[in-house]
């Protein structure tokens, strides 16, 4: 970016709000709230992320006591989307006690999802178009569309198409066995051909992040969180996930989070990508999980007047795109600057950065471009680096490694957590972002007074 | 034509008469003399007009085809003559309709019951809407009468013996999609092709198309089997008539009637089964038994528009209903009021166990009418959604009313008013399903009494009919009226009654078990006890009725009774051991009965009972003396609860007693069976046990000087 556009940018708003000496309304984070995110087919087994999705929302209102009439917009998204049901915001409307009149949406930016679902809400807010809204996402890796094979799918579309029983029996021959075998969703990027694995398999190489450094991630979110959790800290943005039929216990907690992580017991594990010189393993990777999470958003006067205290507020965002086809999972480095830029800060005014952690060395990686004037210059034509990350405000109460990461649900639980920490630390400014398929960045800076 | 005020036809290009009809100012068409008599000039110009090559009949009012016959015209009739000359009348009229040379189809939208589905009987065809609101059935035996517009006739003809016999032995309505089935209706379309599809039905009729009848069904090779042979049809009727008795135990008469006029129309022909069914049509009007059934009915349907209040404060609006307590009640509650009332519901339970199994109930509620169709996946979803659970007051604040439904403990439920008032707002019901409690002792201290109420709900609550709705002193009219408004909406019936020990179903209750107690240790075997009272016409016996709801929930009522009323309230005191013993029925699975393993057939004595209470089961009793003495003690203390205003009248006694306890609707209620007996018969009895038993029988003050002013209860 020019100097010159980001001069233009910074005078803007500041005229703006000499015109108008007043404070200009922001955007409120009333409150946040996620289902508790748990391992592949174990709690949710067989629960799809709509169902999710309703439980988180229907619970946040609920709590929050707040009259479902007052929700003008909902914007959601899933990632793996569910064929049946392409528009996950709308039946979340539909399948709770919201007003039908309230308007819904869905959005994908892949593991920055719910990262675009508030983006796009606030921006709504901040236009005057809604006062009221809930924006999340939800994911599930337990109910999935499994699908039927090239060939046949295409064989059944000609098959409908076919009149006579010779033209049918012609293209039903075009058929083998293997043809017929359910086929699970792809895990290789459409467009690259590449698995997110081998993504930040590539990145690790070549950077030298080696297994030891990953592992030590991996062991200190699993504890940072575990210390969290027992320390009832998130209890309040939480919710207890009853699901039916209703006889097995209630999920109260994450399921994927060690309570008793030991860094020894990371090092046993065999490399999942790169079985020979690979460095990534399972407990160092996330793993595929289930959950939904969503936030209230209100314009600022709006909350005042209903007489809540929100949890905080938006500062601002930035979302960037790079390369896919090697370090692909770079988001956070690219869309960190944008988002400072816009809030006029540095990273050091920060007083907590949270960031996704997809793969210990894809997180590693971008802790490493952060302090690098090398990158900074190469990447984004900026003289200065990003700026060094204090460890101790990064991922204060671990990370997605330990969390989980249903893709969709990823970003709200970031900005809740986030906020939360603030509150209890007395208020601050802290960064949320996270890095996307397809090389895509998000970057958040949400604040408490 | 004759000027009609009912009935509107209008001629179109193709011959067709489409006729539609609308009793205007009336919430529903029902078949009046008015409207019979329209329709009677109808059907003789329809003959005359050659033009008319079709008719088709329709309801102008929007979900109503016709409701049935109205029972006022019935209620007029004052002798056997009279009654018989009602169904005659109809006969008549839809034998005119069905020898109309031209085809003849009803289009159905809305409720088409009784008196009106045998008008649709006697059209060529018929077909019906798909909406939810149409139903169609014919349930006179619910009233204790039966179809007596020739529906014991035509319906088995159409449908055959067996499904006949279902439809209007138990009086069941039936959704469009199971009556095209059974073949009661030929098509069922969306509402907007109603016409179109009537009149398709009567091309159809025109050019002689019959039906295609499947000859490989369940149902054509019952009618095979069962049907077209003398001596199936002896079976099917022996043993429909086998299974009836045991249902009925002699006590209604009207299912048998029915049954003797679909065995004489099919075996001796069409004019003995009309001449048949008018006579029994007759008796039923004239009998006792439909008397008190039909004044229930209109009982019902008085408190369907009963505020429950006197005055004319209005009830707030509910959106969001908060349950303290988990257990049995307050699910059900929960369920209830998610599904059958449609409101938001927050249930607090101080476990999260508690809630999962709170949710479950309603789940399995739920999951059952999925299987069986009775509702939608999305539609089930949507109410579990509506349903929420939590551990803390979250989610309180905003609820317009909490029912709390915690153990019956007056320091727990002063807990719960005092949570109540510090977690939701000012203006938050605070209602408590207390059983035994006196309300006015659970407001006191809290900070606005006027908003305590009691809702006393019946186990199990998605399935007993009543509420209780108890109002104090100080309870404000727009509670009581809100309360009463919730009820409906969740499916109940709910009376009013004001408090004191034991508000009014259970006090009279209570002394009737205590009687069945009495008699028990009098040596008078369980088994007979429950016997009498069963054959009586109650549902179940008062034995069984104390394993069901657990010797531990009736002791907790029992002292507070005594405690009140004083010595006619004393718990015989065998109860006491059973608690010792654990013994407090289903629940542990050790009670009077024997539980545990399925047992096939009737459930068994456990006969070490005798042993524990130190009880030889030799005495022999009468059966009628048996249940007399029950079914008296319980009258008294009714009539006590009308003069002390416990009850705000009458037909709420009736209306309690029958919902509430299963009193023998062929009664009437207890107020309407003393009617029955006689005031001074009543006395009498009652005096005559008193002498033999003591004073817990004598006569109430309000007995003695109405038996002597020769006054009714009812008008």
């Amino acid at each position: 970016m020019s100097a010159e556009a980001a001069t233009e940018s910074k005078t803007s708003p500041t005229k703006k709000t000499t015109s108008r000496r007043v404070k200009p309304d922001r955007v409120a984070i009333v409150s946040g709230l996620r289902t508790p995110f748990a391992k592949q087919a174990t709690h949710y087994r067989g629960i799809n992320a709509i169902e999710l999705g309703k439980m988180v929302v229907n619970e946040l209102i609920t709590k929050t006591e707040l009259d479902p009439n007052l929700i003008e917009r909902v914007v959601f998204g899933q990632v793996v989307v569910l064929p049946e049901a392409p528009n996950i915001a709308r039946e979340i409307v539909l399948g709770t006690p919201m007003n039908v009149r309230t308007d819904a949406y869905s959005v994908s930016r892949a593991c920055a999802t719910s990262f675009q679902s508030i983006a796009s809400l606030a921006d709504s807010i901040m236009l005057g178009d809604v006062s009221v809204g809930i924006a999340g996402g939800a994911d599930s890796s337990s109910v999935v569309p499994i699908g039927v094979s090239k060939k046949l799918s295409l064989a059944l579309v000609d098959l409908q198409k076919a009149r006579s029983f010779g033209q049918k029996l012609a293209i039903l021959k075009t058929l083998r066995p293997k043809d017929l075998l359910p086929v699970p969703p792809a895990i290789k990027e459409y467009s690259t051909g590449l698995t997110m694995g081998q993504n930040a398999e590539q990145m690790a190489r070549d950077r030298g992040i080696t297994r030891e450094e990953q592992d030590a991630l991996a062991h200190r979110s699993h504890t940072l969180a575990a210390k969290a959790w027992e320390a009832g800290w998130l209890d309040d943005e939480v919710m207890t996930a009853h699901v039916p039929p209703f006889t097995k216990d209630p999920l109260v907690q994450d399921n994927i989070v060690r309570f008793n992580s030991t860094l020894e017991g990371y090092a046993k594990l065999r490399p999942a990508f790169d079985r020979k010189y690979g460095t990534l393993t399972a407990a160092n990777s996330t793993p595929l999980s289930d959950g939904a999470s969503a936030v209230i958003l209100m314009s600022e006067s709006k909350a005042k007047a209903l007489g809540y205290e929100p949890l905080g507020y938006l500062k601002s965002y930035g979302f960037s795109a790079n390369q896919a086809d090697h370090d692909m999972l770079m988001g956070p480095s690219y869309s960190t600057p944008i988002a400072l830029k816009k809030a006029k800060m540095k990273l050091k005014d920060l007083d907590l950065i949270e960031m996704h952690e997809a793969f210990a060395a894809q997180a590693l990686s971008n802790v490493q471009a952060f302090g690098s004037t090398k990158w900074a210059q190469e990447n984004l034509g900026q003289r200065t680096k990003i700026g060094d990350i204090d460890m101790d405000k990064f991922n204060v109460n671990g990370g997605s490694l330990a969390y989980g990461h249903p893709f969709a649900a990823t970003g709200a639980r970031l900005i809740t957590q986030t906020l939360n920490e603030l509150k209890r630390r007395g208020g601050g400014v802290g960064l949320t972002t996270a890095c996307a398929a397809g090389g895509l960045g998000a970057a958040m800076i949400v604040e408490v007074d | 034509m004759a000027d009609k005020s009912i009935f509107n036809m209008e001629l179109s290009d193709d011959g067709i008469a489409i006729i539609g009809f609308d009793l205007v100012g009336e919430a529903q068409n029902v078949l009046k003399q008015e409207f019979i008599d329209e329709a009677e000039v109808l059907i003789k110009e329809i003959a005359e007009q050659k033009e008319i090559k079709g008719v088709i009949f329709k309801s102008d009012k929007p979900k109503s085809f016709i409701a049935g016959a109205d029972i006022n015209m019935l209620e007029a009739a004052n002798s056997l003559e009279e009654a018989e000359q009602i169904s005659r009348n109809g006969h008549e009229i839809f034998q005119r309709l069905e020898s109309l040379k031209v085809p003849v189809v009803a289009a159905i939208d809305g409720a088409c019951l009784g008196g009106g589905l045998e008008f649709a009987l006697a059209c060529h065809g018929r077909v019906s809407s798909d909406s939810s609101s149409t139903k169609l059935g014919l349930p006179e035996v619910q009233l204790g009468l039966l179809p007596g517009g020739g529906g014991t006739q035509r319906l088995p003809k159409l449908i055959g013996i067996a499904a006949s016999l279902d439809m209007m032995l138990t009086g069941k309505q039936l959704f469009p999609k199971k009556a095209r089935k059974l073949g009661l209706v030929d098509d069922v379309v969306p509402t907007a092709n109603l016409i179109k599809a009537a009149r398709k039905r009567v091309m159809q009729l025109r050019k002689g198309e019959k039906k295609k009848q499947s000859y490989f069904s369940v149902q054509a090779l019952q009618k095979l089997a069962l049907e077209k042979n003398p001596i199936g049809r002896n079976i099917l009727f022996d043993q429909a008539k086998k299974q009836l008795l045991k249902k009925t135990k002699g006590n209604y008469p009207a299912p048998e009637k029915i049954l003797e006029c679909v065995e004489k129309g099919v075996s001796q022909g069409k004019a003995a089964g009309y001449a048949i069914e008018a006579k029994n049509f007759a008796e039923l009007v004239m009998s006792a038994e439909a008397k008190a059934l039909i004044s229930l009915f209109f009982a019902t349907t008085e408190l369907k528009k009963d505020s429950g209040i006197d005055s004319d404060a209005e009830a707030i609006k509910v959106d969001k209903v908060g349950i303290l307590g988990g257990g049995l009640m307050g699910s059900g509650i929960a369920y209830v009021t998610a599904d059958k009332a449609n409101k938001m519901v927050r249930l607090k339970d101080i476990s999260l166990d508690g809630v999962n199994k709170a949710l479950n109930y309603s789940w399995k509620i739920l999951a059952k009418k999925l299987k069986r169709r009775f509702i939608s996946d999305a539609k089930a979803k949507g109410i579990m959604a509506r349903l929420t659970g939590t551990t803390d007051h979250s989610g309180f604040k905003d609820c317009d009313m909490v029912i709390e439904a915690v153990f019956e403990k007056l320091e727990l439920k002063h807990q719960m008013v005092k949570e109540v008032e510090e977690h939701c707002s000012e203006q938050t019901i605070f209602a408590t399903n207390t059983s035994s409690i006196p309300i006015s002792e659970i407001a006191k201290g809290a900070k606005r009494p006027e908003q305590v109420v009691g809702l006393h709900y019946f186990s199990p609550v998605e399935k007993m009919p009543l509420l209780e709705i108890i109002s104090t002193p100080k309870t404000a009219d727009w509670v009581v009226a809100t309360c009463v408004e919730l009820g409906k909406k969740q499916g109940k019936t709910p009376i009013v009654v004001n408090d004191g020990a034991g508000f009014y179903v259970n006090r009279i209750l209570a002394p009737y078990m205590n009687e069945a107690g009495i008699m028990l240790s009098e040596g008078v075997a369980v088994e007979k006890l429950d016997k009498a009272l069963v054959n009586a016409g109650f549902p179940v016996g008062p034995i069984t009725l104390l394993d069901e709801v657990g010797v531990d929930v009736a002791t907790k009522v029992a002292p507070i009774l005594e405690d009140a009323f004083g010595e006619r309230m004393m718990a015989p005191k065998l109860f006491s051991k059973l608690l010792d013993d654990n013994r407090l029925g289903r629940k542990t699975a050790k009670g009077f009965y024997q539980y545990g393993k399925k047992q096939k057939g009737a459930k068994n004595v456990d006969e070490s009972v005798y042993r524990l209470l130190g009880i030889e089961p030799n005495k022999e009793m009468a059966v009628n003396e048996i249940s007399e003495r029950c079914v008296l003690m319980m009258l008294n203390e009714a009539a006590r609860c009308l003069d002390e205003g416990i009850i705000r009248n009458a037909r709420d006694g009736d209306i309690g007693a029958v919902f509430g306890i299963g009193f023998p609707p062929f009664q009437g209620g207890p107020f309407r069976y003393m009617d029955t007996l006689g005031l001074d018969k009543v006395v009498e009895r009652l005096e005559h046990y008193q002498n033999l038993y003591g004073e817990r029988f004598a006569p109430s003050s309000i007995l003695q000087s109405m038996a002597s002013s020769k006054q009714t209860f009812h008008n």
